[in-house]
């Protein structure tokens, strides 16, 4: 997969400016400022309720916030359909793995290219010309990914049979399938043990590196948000309480209070 | 084919003498983004000769050292093709090896240049480089992870390949200078005892000796080999790279290490190698699946051993079998050994070699019945490996059968000695050691106690010095009886006691697979390998098999005494990183003995359990402490039976 820092000509790929979402009478978030520069790791943090998830809808476009307004690469962003989403360059994991139990890792990734794929029906149902070599180059980049996240032994295993840990590492496999310019990554590293929290650390980097991708994350365990995080937003009962590096977080005293408790 | 080696006689010539003869044959393979790719004999060699260049141009001369760390990779494998062109030495190192392990051999070796494979590898040998200060640069072959870094030491192979347009002759020229008489390969001893020796391997030992094995087992373009074992130990050099080379075959690569038994079915190899511990491995997984199997199926495959217990290792060495027997045993390959031998990627196995350590003569034969013609190859690195080796329709299993052609064998106070074509030129840099093994005629000790049985096949009993006496004067040969006990599937490891003591004691390691799926089953909960193996029922389990092992020494009046009185399980696996076991997987019975000291005073002062506290090392190098309260069971002995006293 090429760099993809040579298509982004923007710094700031996502621009945030005061947003505030409500459930009724529940506001989720209260004026909040976020930008998302290219190429960064931004770890979104804040203990349970805090907005975090809500934050990540609201970039992905699944929320549109009551107030204020989202720019991606300069321009406004307008209530936007699912697929589209993806177009735009931006994919994600979720909190609970949501793959396809049945299909094999391999076809489960593949689905993640379902967005590139120009589809002729009738074509590919003859499997003829320009759709097998459609095919052949979508399974090459599959097999790139496999490769990538080191899970050959499992390709043709179905996904209902695997561990947890390797199942949250198809389901980045297939948000990589989509060659996203954002990556939106909810808590993945939640329930894995200390080694397989190293692998996925290792592979978040990477991806970061060696694809040039910006990833913004949601997770709780401190010593993995502030070993990969370029950046960190923290996020109290809906308010964006802190911004930066994780050293200038970690000595920020509305965030000690924030998870200490401070009265 | 038959081939001068007279002419061919280094590895270089016989290289290039492929590349004309084989050139468009298949050379090498590599299973890459899901698909097999093939090299041809010629590519391969064209690429060898583009490395070599390069090396020459980072200053690799005639005789430097040229270090390989990695996993079986086509690249690591041209590195040591390209290494040799230019008549430099490769060293291969053990991809497990932790930095102060590397430190030693390339310090040692004064290695000038390594290639490694990936960036685990990399950042292991850049953590020694301040202290190696002949090594000046570091080839990698996967990129992945290294981009970032900025030292000016790393570079990689894709650097060198992708020079375009080079004048090729110089290698020609080089090719014409190598004599037989130069060192081809060192390899490093595991060293149960002490550090690793450098065990320098001439062209002549190596063609000598692989060209007889190529001439036994008829070897040719057709077969097929799966490399799969660490490029460091001698029987990978001398399958994957002396005998290809000689026979034309074609090696394959696996995709990764995870992928060896899918990556074993789609190859289908003819020729199989394997230390005892992949082959008890085997057995083991199969055991533990059978379980889960339906009681029909069960009932199905265990009528069906019994019939191949019986008849197919006669089947197998064309012996005369009853009619009855042979429509029995066709049967049973209908439905369960051929589905199986399928299973397990060994189908088209013409022939199979277990080497590297004693097994155990039922695993044996459990293969061998199968129509596996398992065969044990006895050797040494020092000897360039073959010292002696079952021929066809002519194997038994309680021996390593007769000597290999050009092997003279001969015992001198029970030690095994031989000489021949492939004794070793020295060890590198320890003239002393050298001298210790090598006598002025040319007979190697060997290090292990054995006998030559009637019919001219070497016996071994066990290594010399760890063959002792009890207490009682009777002869203790702990790998025997560790032997009967892996047999069963549950237990991995075992370590025996008894020399200068009364009675026979053993620690015991686990089958964490086997033991779990036994405890699934049992509805037994245990959070780890620490819970599982403290279990009582766990020790009953053991005791069980302990039992049927005692009731069988019980019946030899010579072992009748080595019964097993006590045993423990240990609360760890032995570990390689912890210096338990050697990287190849070999007991180091002194350390052992030493760090659990404790454990084995207990054993023999009566101690009902015993407190201990060992640090293991992670596989990233860092250290942490385990510690445990360990029980110790007391078993059933039986008398001497059936044989008057």
């Amino acid at each position: 997969m090429k760099k993809q820092n040579e298509k982004n000509k923007y710094s700031q790929l996502m621009d945030i400016k005061n947003v505030n979402l409500s459930f009724g009478g529940l506001k989720a978030l209260i004026d909040v400022d976020l930008q998302i520069n290219t190429g960064e790791i931004l770890a979104i943090i804040g203990p349970n309720g805090a907005g975090k998830s809500s934050m990540l809808n609201v970039i992905s476009g699944i929320y549109i916030p009551q107030k204020g307004i989202v720019k991606w690469k300069g321009q406004i962003r307008k209530k936007i359909a699912p697929h589209n989403i993806a177009r735009m360059g931006i994919a994600r994991t979720f909190q609970n793995i949501a793959l396809f139990r049945g299909m094999s890792a391999l076809d489960n990734i593949l689905t993640g290219r379902n967005i590139l794929m120009k589809r002729n029906m009738f074509l590919e149902m003859l499997y003829l010309g320009p759709s097998k070599n459609q095919e052949i180059e979508h399974r090459k980049k599959v097999e790139e990914i496999i490769d990538f996240l080191e899970i050959q032994s499992i390709r043709k295993t179905p996904v209902s049979r695997l561990p947890y840990g390797l199942q949250k590492r198809v389901e980045l496999g297939r948000a990589l399938a989509l060659e996203p310019e954002l990556l939106l990554l909810d808590e993945p590293m939640a329930g894995m043990n200390v080694e397989e929290k190293e692998d996925m650390c290792r592979f978040v980097l990477d991806v970061n590196e060696q694809f040039g991708t910006t990833i913004v994350l949601i997770e709780h365990d401190m010593g993995v948000v502030m070993d990969i995080s370029d950046r960190v937003a923290v996020l109290d009962y809906g308010i964006k309480i802190a911004d930066g590096t994780p050293d200038e977080v970690r000595s920020e005293q509305k965030v000690i209070d924030a998870y200490l408790g401070a009265g | 084919m038959l081939r001068d080696y007279s002419r061919l006689n280094t590895f270089s010539k016989v290289l290039r003498n492929n590349a004309e003869v084989y050139s468009n044959i298949p050379c090498i393979r590599e299973k890459e983004y899901g698909i097999w790719q093939t090299s041809t004999w010629k590519e391969f060699y064209h690429q060898a000769q583009i490395l070599a260049l390069g090396l020459r141009d980072k200053g690799l001369k005639r005789g430097d050292k040229i270090s390989i760390i990695g996993d079986n990779r086509p690249n690591l494998y041209i590195t040591i093709a390209a290494a040799q062109l230019i008549g430099a030495v490769p060293v291969p190192c053990y991809q497990d090896s932790v930095a102060e392990e590397l430190q030693y051999i390339l310090e040692h070796a004064e290695v000038k240049i390594v290639v490694v494979e990936n960036q685990e590898q990399v950042d292991k040998v850049l953590e020694i480089l301040d202290r190696l200060p002949k090594l000046k640069i570091i080839f990698y072959d996967d990129p992945r992870g290294l981009e970032k870094y900025k030292n000016k030491e790393i570079a990689s192979l894709k650097s060198i390949f992708d020079v375009q347009a080079v004048d090729l002759s110089w290698v020609d020229s080089e090719i014409e200078k190598t004599s037989e008489d130069e060192i081809s390969v060192m390899l490093y001893t595991s060293g149960t005892t002490g550090r690793p020796k450098g065990v320098l391997l001439s062209y002549k030992n190596i063609i000598s000796v692989t060209s007889q094995a190529c001439e036994i087992e008829k070897t040719s373009i057709n077969d097929e080999v799966v490399a799969y074992l660490p490029m460091a130990w001698v029987g990978d050099f001398i399958f994957c790279v002396a005998q290809s080379y000689l026979s034309g075959f074609c090696i394959n690569c696996p995709e990764s290490r995870d992928t060896l038994t899918t990556d074993l079915r789609e190859i289908g190899p003819t020729y199989y190698f394997a230390p005892p511990r992949v082959w008890e491995g085997m057995l083991t997984q199969l055991m533990v699946r059978m379980q889960d199997a339906t009681k029909l199926k069960l009932w199905i495959f265990n009528y069906f051993m019994f019939v191949a217990k019986k008849w197919g290792n006669d089947i197998l060495d064309k012996k005369s079998v009853s009619i009855w027997g042979r429509c029995l045993y066709s049967l049973g390959y209908l439905f369960v050994y051929g589905p199986l031998k399928n299973n397990l990627g060994l189908t088209r196995v013409r022939m199979a070699y277990t080497a590297g350590e004693a097994m155990g003569p039922d695993t044996f034969l459990f293969y061998r019945s199968l129509g596996i013609n398992l065969k044990v190859l006895y050797g040494q690195t020092e000897a360039t490996v073959f010292v002696s080796l079952h021929r066809d329709s002519d194997v038994d299993p309680n021996t390593v059968g007769p000597a290999f052609p050009g092997v003279e064998i001969k015992i001198v106070d029970d030690e095994v000695l031989y000489r021949g074509t492939g004794v070793f030129k020295g060890y590198y840099k320890n003239d002393e050691a050298t001298k210790e093994t090598i006598d002025s005629k040319g007979w190697v000790k060997t290090g292990d106690a054995g006998v030559i049985d009637k019919n001219g096949h070497l016996k071994i009993i066990d290594r010399a010095k760890d063959v002792g006496k009890l207490n009682s004067g009777k002869m203790f040969a702990p790998k025997y009886i560790e032997n009967k006990l892996k047999f069963c599937g549950i237990i991995k490891e075992v370590v025996a006691f008894g020399d200068k003591k009364d009675f026979v004691c053993c620690f015991i390691n686990i089958d964490l697979e086997a033991v779990a799926s036994w405890a699934e089953r049992n509805n037994v909960a245990y959070s780890g390998y620490i819970d599982l193996a403290s279990q009582d029922q766990v020790y009953d389990l053991i005791a069980k098999e302990i039992l049927n092992v005692n009731k069988d020494l019980s019946k030899d009046s010579e072992l009748f005494e080595s019964q097993i009185k006590r045993f423990l399980i240990l609360h760890k696996e032995l570990d390689a990183d912890d210096g338990e076991l050697t990287r190849t997987n070999k007991v180091r019975r002194g350390l052992i003995s030493e760090r659990y000291g404790k454990l084995v005073e207990a054993m023999y002062k009566n101690d009902k359990t015993c407190f201990i506290e060992t640090e293991v090392t992670f596989e990233d190098g860092r250290k942490g402490k385990i510690s445990a309260d360990l029980k110790i069971k007391d078993m059933e002995t039986f008398d001497l039976e059936g044989v008057a006293a």
